[in-house]
């Protein structure tokens, strides 16, 4: 008998189970129908909007990752290859999108509409629930530019939450462009630059007010880029602070009937370098954790060859389970 | 939209007091969290008492919105995702570097000799990172309880560790060598509360920083 067995009559010895690695699980039939159920109806959603689903290996070459940017290529899972090459267990499915477009779509009349279902493997020490296997699904809109396609990509954002069955949530839209000119503006450059926008990615606003202080600019400056920083709102605070591009975004989502879920923040950044202008996360009261995130990446698909500005966004499909189940529960107590 | 109510993280501990001291000069209806040690949830309160170093976990998950937690467990617990918003400026401590009071030397030729010193420390992260930056290799002894005894008992070359007054190290015969950080308490924010409850958290961040540096310009 092997020391595996679970069901001893004698009830004597200690059973012993055979483990998952930590930060992954079973999916059991119940949870299972329930997901498959939630992510048919987002991807009719996609694919009523033209976009048409696909799917990437699990396995790709670490140069892929590389050319994303060297943040892009940290907790990815490594395997070598039989001839030496490195591969890399899929990190996000942004990358290989990019690779796929930018080669076998080489000469397709833009724009390109993807939506995919796809686990993603994370190199993390799992010790606050997070997964080291999540299932994302999501899209990327390749070809159309800022505005008109970020516009199209949160629009389709909201149809997609609304039709999961999620009531309450709301997405929060920022622009790295705005506030890197907002720094250079300020005169700040360099290494002060680097420190500051470090104290922004780790969301540290004493560091950002100290290195604010520390740093050579004008107290007027300052204080405006301390209030930039913590800027969270609406149309009128898009205005107050001459955020053109965010404008612009706010017309079509507004003439679409979508600004209501948005929420401003122009001191939002994403944690990966290779975002280039809007940038978006998704936050549910039913929810301590960000559901999704996304953005636009202007220059990713150019470095697989084929220039096209883009925009993409994914929702951790059990996060997006869990919030809508918690939102119901809330609901029936 | 009538506003909607703020959950407060409070450590248990040093900081407690003072923390409700200002959660109190913010409205928050703390009596009974102070006279009542052994509960620790208070939901008409809208307050939740923990250990120290939980704070950032449970504001993280957003079981509650806002937290108050030392600089010293935001350093060791780095890679959580939570916006850090105020100094709150009580609580002050210093990370030190301290050894048994006369083996200074002994822990220079330690280094020198082997290359490495042995470091006890509850806070294996930032000793890491302070080690690391000076260029020196260290062999890093994870501890629960007073780190002091490590040093003491010979267990460790050195010690990492936080201190406010430098009483408990004086009275076990240990000596600061080095300064690595002053912390002092900070208040934390929950992500997504940070943007759906974006009023509500903003108006508590300005009447904290009232309450803390009343004479700064709001």
């Amino acid at each position: 008998m092997s020391s595996a067995e679970t069901t001893q009559s004698g009830g004597a010895s200690v059973p012993e189970t055979i483990p998952v690695p930590m930060g992954t699980r079973d999916v059991l039939p119940e949870e299972m129908a329930e997901l498959r159920e939630i992510s048919g109806r987002v991807l009719k959603v996609f694919t009523g909007a033209g976009y048409g689903e696909i799917a990437t290996p699990a396995l790709e070459y670490e140069e892929t990752m590389r050319l994303a940017g060297a943040d892009a290529a940290e907790n990815v899972y490594r395997v070598p290859d039989k001839d030496g090459q490195v591969l890399t267990l899929r990190f996000d499915s942004t990358v290989p999108i990019a690779r796929l477009a930018a080669t076998r779509y080489r000469a397709a009349e833009p724009p390109l509409r993807f939506c995919y279902m796809q686990h993603v493997y994370r190199a993390i020490e799992p010790k606050r629930a997070e997964s080291r296997q999540f299932l994302q699904i999501g899209m990327e809109l390749l070809g159309l530019p800022a505005q008109t396609g970020d516009a199209e990509a949160i629009e389709l954002l909201v149809s997609v939450l609304r039709e999961s069955g999620l009531k309450d949530f709301k997405i929060a839209v920022g622009d790295v462009n705005f506030f890197a000119e907002r720094l250079a503006a300020a005169g700040i450059t360099g290494s002060a630059k680097d420190r500051i926008v470090h104290e922004m990615h780790t969301r540290d606003l004493v560091g950002y007010r100290r290195e604010l202080a520390t740093s050579s600019v004008s107290p007027a400056d300052q204080k405006s880029l301390e209030a930039l920083a913590v800027a969270r709102g609406g149309r009128a605070l898009l205005e107050a602070e001459g955020a053109e591009e965010l404008i612009k975004l706010d017309d079509l989502l507004a003439a679409a009937g979508v600004a209501d879920q948005v929420i401003y923040d122009l001191g939002l950044v994403r944690p990966l370098s290779y975002y280039t202008g809007t940038v978006l996360e998704v936050f549910a009261p039913s929810s301590g954790f960000p559901l999704g995130g996304g953005g636009r990446y202007d220059n990713l698909v150019g470095r697989f060859g084929r220039d096209l500005a883009a925009f993409g966004f994914s929702l951790n499909l059990e996060r997006l389970h869990l919030a809508v189940l918690a939102e119901q529960e809330e609901k029936t107590s | 939209m009538a506003a909607q109510r703020v959950i407060a993280a409070v450590p248990r501990g040093t900081l407690m007091p003072k923390s409700l001291d200002l959660l109190e000069g913010i409205g928050y209806d703390v009596a009974e969290v102070r006279e009542n040690d052994r509960k620790l949830f208070f939901d008409a309160q809208g307050i939740i008492t923990m250990r120290p170093s939980d704070v950032a976990t449970y504001v993280e998950r957003g079981v509650a919105d806002i937290g108050i937690v030392g600089k010293d467990v935001l350093m060791e617990q780095s890679d959580r995702d939570l916006y850090e918003v105020l100094d709150l400026d009580f609580g002050a401590c210093r990370m030190i570097v301290a050894v048994v009071e006369g083996n200074e030397q002994a822990s220079e030729e330690q280094l020198r000799r082997r290359g490495t010193l042995r470091v006890a420390t509850k806070y294996p992260k930032i000793a890491q990172k302070h080690f690391g930056q000076t260029g020196r290799q260290v062999e890093l002894v994870e501890v629960k309880g007073s780190v002091e005894l490590a040093a003491i008992a010979g267990m460790a070359d050195a010690i990492v560790d936080l201190t406010a007054t430098g009483i408990t190290l004086r009275e076990n015969g240990l000596v600061v060598t080095e300064e690595i950080v002053d912390c002092t308490a900070r208040l934390i924010v929950n992500p997504g509360a940070y943007r759906l409850k974006s009023e509500e958290i903003d108006r508590v961040v300005a009447e904290l920083s009232a309450l803390v540096a009343p004479n700064a310009e709001a």
